[in-house]
């Protein structure tokens, strides 16, 4: 945006702001120390969050290294604990979350931007931002007493007669398990994600859907070009919308079947990192098991870390090419 | 110029958090004022604690009780860490816990529950009857259909459908899986090796439900699951529950009578600090997965206004409170319990002297 001249034809020079006077510095000096300080409560919370997570859980990461990563097992009656079953969970229902989530986003905010008249569209998007706010427990809730039974009267039994012989759909249909928790997860970052896409498409500005519609492109080609130049405004919506689903726990512990096994079945439980921590932090007992549960919490910290930082580098990469 | 101000901003930041302080320090207990108890731990008995927290504020008003429903484990961590004066847990607590508590910790038995077998069978109309071996069988993948000959060989009558069995277990740590591991670890070799008892067990198969909502919210819904739920889940939400074979041979369905049976039956073999499991206990009519709940305080108190306070709602509790057991489906102690419950709570002293016998001289 910072061309050389802006939209009115004027240049940079006649807007620019009036030097401060002298008895203004003072105020601009406790401006910019309560910003660092606010800056710098972040970056404290994030090193504290570490420190005492990386402190509390020494004794898991002594006692098992590496091996806490890669371990399957997951058994605190015989203290035994690895993680890897919970990283696969949380990744692949989040990932899954995200297959789903991302097109429809899109999709209804290009129909509430571009396409909805302006009756529809402010009730709508009103209603988007309701559904951003209904607690977790109520997804989870609404899951087990909708969701499950529809996914297994009609919607397992389809995807077995259809494409069961693929592994991602065999086994027992319970209407429970990661195909479901992957789902209530798309449910939820939906409404989070369409609301950002729609904020970043309205800032896209009116003169360029005029111009290429003056060009005589169509509707469609139109959306092409907004959403082209809103891609990386859109790739963070994206982001925001994995990292809550990374980090939601209540919602998918209700439906996810929380059992660690990594399995290449959609129909199969399994378990998340969040999810875990969440049932059996109340009664560990044992430094042993309450410090594994601490290193849990530690790895969910680095996986969001990891996740985030590999989405943002894809994502742009894929927007800077259709730039 | 820049640390001037960053001396002013101190300074706020410190008048603001002295402040606070002050603010904290006036919430402290002035002489008239209500005393507080604070409680913490198992869930199970929490619709009970609410019971005897609400009946019990009616008759002493100047003493509140606030009893958080925060699981079993949590209670005894509390306990421990002092942040609270009195847990409440479905296990008693193990020698290394009672070892690393800053004091001398005593088990209170307050009342009995059940752990039921529940399922959903749509064809299946009179109770399910289980015997042990079977139970622990299917809960290790080892019967997995439900037309199963041994299922089948102890309920005849029964059409059970030619379907895939689902288990259904806790899938956050609870006592409710501790008394029932406990049990299958009783009447099974193979289950004590495999899986063992404890709060959180690793299950060889099925599905974990948060909570006892949350198991019984998915065997509800989902046909052909089994799974297990303390008694009170199973009748609220309409559940069928299983008859279970006890010791002496009889099928036993989970109700206070049995239950308080199960207590009644073991009292002989009860230590003295009453730390005793009563699954798979022996005798006719007797329930075999029931389990006590005990409230856990000091032996020692360091506020004898409190203490003295405890001491009287506790008495208060096993005495006159048993009688909200029933309607809450939970089981009363036992006579001869309640007496040895009382006597535990006469130890509880304040620099050595009973509270109760205080509590006595003032009546």
């Amino acid at each position: 945006m910072s061309s050389e001249t802006t939209d009115n034809g004027l240049s940079d020079g006649e807007f620019s702001v009036a030097k401060p006077k002298q008895n203004n510095i003072l105020g601009d000096k406790i401006f910019r120390f309560a910003l660092t300080v606010c800056a710098a409560i972040i970056l404290l919370i994030v090193l504290a969050m570490i420190a005492v997570m990386a402190q509390s859980s020494w004794l898991s990461l002594k006692e098992f290294g590496f091996g806490f990563l890669v371990g399957q097992v997951w058994d605190p009656v015989k203290g035994e604990f690895g993680a890897l079953p919970f990283i696969y969970g949380t990744m692949v229902s989040a990932i899954l979350a995200l297959l789903i989530a991302t097109p429809i986003s899109i999709g209804v905010a290009v129909f509430l931007v571009e396409q909805a008249p302006k009756s529809l569209a402010r009730p709508m998007a009103f209603l988007v931002e309701l559904l951003a706010a209904i607690p977790s427990v109520v997804y989870g809730l609404w899951a087990i007493f909708v969701l499950a039974p529809i996914l297994r009267v009609y919607v397992q039994p389809f995807l077995q007669k259809t494409l069961g012989f693929l592994p991602f759909f065999q086994g027992t249909a319970t209407g429970i398990g990661m195909l479901t928790g992957g789902i209530i997860l798309a449910i939820m970052i939906t409404p989070i994600i369409t609301a950002v896409v729609r904020d970043i498409l309205e800032a896209v500005p009116v003169t360029q859907r005029e111009a290429s519609l003056a060009l005589g492109a169509t509707k469609w080609e139109t959306t092409k070009i907004v959403l082209a130049n809103a891609s990386s405004g859109i790739a963070g919506a994206i982001v925001l919308g994995l990292g809550r689903a990374i980090g939601e726990t209540m919602a998918i512990t209700m439906i996810i079947g929380n059992r660690p096994q990594i399995s290449a079945s959609l129909f199969d439980p399994a378990y998340t990192i969040a999810s875990v921590i969440a049932n059996e932090f109340t009664e560990a007992t044992g430094d042993l098991y309450l410090s594994a549960l601490v290193e849990m919490g530690l790895i969910l910290f680095l996986v969001t870390f990891i996740v985030n930082g590999l989405a943002k580098l894809l994502i742009l990469s894929v927007a800077r090419r259709t730039a | 110029m820049f640390l001037n101000d960053s001396k002013k901003f101190l300074a706020i930041v410190a008048i603001m958090l002295a402040l606070a302080n002050s603010a904290c320090f006036s919430g402290r207990r002035g002489k008239g004022d209500a005393i507080k108890i604070q409680g913490a731990g198992s869930s199970f008995v929490n619709p009970l604690m609410q019971k005897w927290v609400s009946e019990y504020g009616k008759l002493n008003p100047n003493i509140r009780i606030d009893y958080q429903s925060i699981g079993s484990g949590g209670g005894v961590k509390q306990v421990k860490e002092r942040t609270i004066q009195f847990g409440a847990s479905d296990v008693a607590m193990n020698d290394a816990d009672l070892k690393s508590a800053s004091g001398e910790i005593i088990h209170i038995p307050v009342i009995l529950g059940a752990v039921v077998l529940t399922y959903n069978l749509a064809q299946v109309e009179k109770p399910l009857r289980f015997s042990p071996d079977i139970i622990a069988d299917i809960f290790l993948g080892k019967i997995t259909r439900w037309d199963d000959a041994r299922i089948k060989a102890e309920n005849p009558e029964a059409s059970l459908p030619a379907a895939d069995i689902t288990v259904v277990h806790r899938s956050d740590g609870s006592g409710t899986s501790a008394v029932f591991t406990n049990y299958l670890s009783k009447v099974s070799p193979e289950w004590k090796e495999k899986v063992g008892e404890g709060t959180s067990p690793s299950f060889p198969v099925g599905l974990g439900g948060k909570g006892n909502e949350g198991v019984t919210g998915q065997i509800k819904q989902t046909p052909n699951t089994i799974g297990y739920v303390e008694l009170a889940y199973a009748v609220k939400n309409k559940l069928p529950v299983a008859e279970i074979k006890n010791r002496a041979g009889n099928y036993v369905v989970a109700n206070f009578e049995t239950v308080t049976n199960a207590a009644a039956e073991t009292i002989n073999d009860t230590p003295e600090d009453l730390r005793v499991t009563i699954t798979d206990a022996a005798g006719a009519n007797v329930y075999p997965i029931s389990s006590y709940v005990y409230v856990l305080i000091y032996k020692e108190q360091p506020d004898e206004v409190l203490g003295k306070a405890l001491v009287e709602f506790l008495t208060w509790g096993i005495n006159d409170g048993e009688r909200f057991a029933e309607n809450l489906y939970y089981a009363p102690l036992p006579q001869e319990m309640v007496k040895r419950a009382s006597a535990k709570i006469g130890l509880v002293s304040h620099q050595g002297k009973s509270l109760r016998a205080e509590i006595n001289n003032v009546q």
